[in-house]
């Protein structure tokens, strides 16, 4: 197809936190002005910024990726915010990316900020919202009901366990102790999972990643550009986006299909035949711990209902043959939502390069995928790097 | 387009441990106790929502104490909650379809916290269920009822349990809930 090669050539972030004394605004600046300083770029060798952030009823801020744009250094360049929820932290890469292999612009930097903790007595207030008005708000529903009807609904079909599910929380809290920016890194056990209070059961205290404040930024740089900035440019090689449809109680919630559309889109585009031969790292969206199992089973990177064996087995362990989350994903860094998506593309920047200290997994990975998933199960968005 | 780029300096960073990360964790305390400056305010938002051409006619039947779907011929599928359009055949749908007050759980949680974190003594029981007339995987997200939480079951037959005729108004919360059969 007729588009540029694009790279990343940098990267920065904050630190994720329960609440932040930084608005959204600084948290933008801090990440964006990290993500430049890194690839040794100034505001001026930036031609386009692009700008992730979910609902405005967090900030309570009408149009808040205008109002918070200055913090994402967008001040008189083309500027766009994408908002595709939960997908949005993989989504905006994704924009940045065709703004450069367009042909458009040479060089774009892509913010991505959520401050959750303004949105009183409680951030989940601003999702309630999603539900349809007439047919399902009356209920009185709240968000975590949709997690746990498809946790249930995934947990029935394949016999899976809550034991099986609560390793990828132990292994994911535990991956972000070496994280330098994380909320929640810490030890604990499948037990302490099992005996977490019962929010919505299945899903439980400790099967979910926390509300958060942050900010992540990175540059997308073409091909030619690129290499005159950096000697270690981690490529696009492959992305994909996809949407199911609203109507949520008709769909089978054992399986995300909009995630299988989203990963073969990105596999053809990259001329990946065997992802699971092919891709070496894995940064799924886990902001529930099953949530990192189904995606993966709709990324086709094990079969269907085989996710939890893969955990049990070590092979998504940070040192095992397919480490999935090494940062230590939304349930131990932390999940300021859009923030969170791009976090992930950040962890496979700095893993491909080598740079992930204490978190850098064996073996000189060449290849990783990031993924995130939103709305009412709906949309899946896929970014696959390498260098 | 062109762009200017000098020489670079120095070689970049070369890990995580010589990164610094910039973000300044607020403690509840320090949030609620005043000491950091915050303002408040509620942004006042109404609506009145029309139901639509679809759902109008749903609303209507559930009033009458039934369940309605649509029949789209060009895919077959009798849908439920209904739409004057299927959005799989992109065509208007060709007739309504009468369902039965019944179905299967389909899946279903126990929740025992508000949206606001404020705990339950008895979990509400929310569920997919469904519709008995529709086609297969037709569900609607509805309440469990009349049934203890351990006993719920994926596959469970309920029915519903409608209001008073003279206490429904044409919503959906005319069912209280769906009960085991």
């Amino acid at each position: 197809m007729g588009y540029r090669k694009v790279a990343v050539v940098g990267a920065g972030m904050t630190k994720f936190v329960r609440r932040s004394l930084e608005t959204g605004k600084e948290l933008s600046f801090e990440a964006s002005h990290m993500a430049l300083e890194s690839c040794q770029l100034t505001l001026d060798q930036i031609q386009s910024v692009v700008f992730g952030s979910a609902p405005d009823a967090f900030d309570g801020v009408h149009m808040k990726g205008e109002y918070i744009s200055d913090g994402a250094g967008a001040f008189r360049k083309p500027y766009m915010r994408s908002y595709v929820g939960g997908g949005t932290g993989v989504f905006t890469p994704i924009q940045g990316w065709w703004h450069v292999a367009s042909g458009m612009f040479d060089t774009c930097l892509v913010v991505c900020e959520e401050k959750m903790s303004p949105c009183q007595p409680h951030p989940q207030g601003a999702f309630l919202t999603i539900f349809d008005h007439t047919t399902e708000r009356p209920l009185g529903p709240n968000l975590l009901w949709i997690f746990a009807l498809e946790m249930n609904r995934y947990m029935h079909r394949h016999g899976i366990t809550e034991q099986d599910i609560a390793q990828v929380a132990v292994k994911n809290k535990k991956n972000a102790l070496d994280h330098p920016c994380a909320q929640i890194g810490r030890e604990v056990s499948i037990d302490d999972v099992m005996n977490s209070e019962v929010l919505a059961w299945p899903v439980k205290r400790l099967d979910i990643s926390p509300v958060s404040d942050g900010a992540c930024a990175i540059v997308l740089a073409s091909e030619e550009v690129a290499k005159r900035i950096t000697d270690k440019p981690v490529w696009f090689e492959g992305v994909g986006w996809n949407l199911e449809t609203a109507y949520w109680t008709n769909r089978d919630l054992y399986y995300p299909k909009q995630v299988e559309y989203a990963a073969r889109m990105a596999y053809e585009m990259a001329g990946i035949r065997e992802p699971r031969k092919e891709i070496n790292i894995v940064e799924p969206y886990d902001p529930f711990d099953y949530k990192e199992l189904h995606h993966l089973e709709g990324l086709l990177l094990c079969d269907k209902g085989k996710a939890p064996e893969l955990t049990r087995s070590g092979v998504t362990a940070r040192n095992g043959d397919m480490p999935v989350c090494p940062s230590g994903g939304l349930l131990g860094v932390g999940n300021p939502i859009a923030a969170a998506g791009l976090m992930k593309i950040c962890e496979l920047f700095w893993q491909l390069r080598g740079e992930a200290g204490k978190r850098q997994v064996p073996g000189s990975p060449r290849r990783g995928l990031a993924q995130a998933w939103g709305d009412l199960m709906q949309v899946g968005t896929v970014v696959v790097l390498g260098r | 387009m062109g762009i200017k780029l000098t020489e670079r300096p120095q070689a970049q960073a070369s890990g995580m441990e010589t990164l610094e990360f910039k973000g300044t964790a607020l403690s509840d305390e320090e949030f609620k106790g005043g000491k950091v400056v915050t303002v408040s305010g509620a942004p006042n938002a109404q609506y009145g929502w029309d139901a639509g051409v679809a759902i109008g006619r749903f609303l209507h039947e559930l009033k009458e104490g039934r369940l309605i779907g649509t029949f789209c011929r060009s895919c077959n599928r009798i849908m439920v909650p209904p739409r004057m359009f299927c959005e799989w055949c992109f065509r208007n749908t060709d007739e309504w379809a009468p369902l039965k007050d019944t179905g299967v759980v389909n899946t279903f949680s126990l929740c025992y916290v508000t949206w606001d974190m404020k705990r339950l003594k008895e979990p509400e029981m929310p569920a997919v269920i469904e519709i008995d007339g529709a086609s297969p995987g037709m569900g609607i997200m509805h309440l469990l009822g009349e049934v203890d939480p351990k006993k719920v079951q994926i596959g469970m037959k309920v029915r519903a349990v409608w209001k008073p005729a003279d206490e429904r108004e044409g919503a959906i919360t005319d069912i209280k809930y769906f009960k085991p059969m």
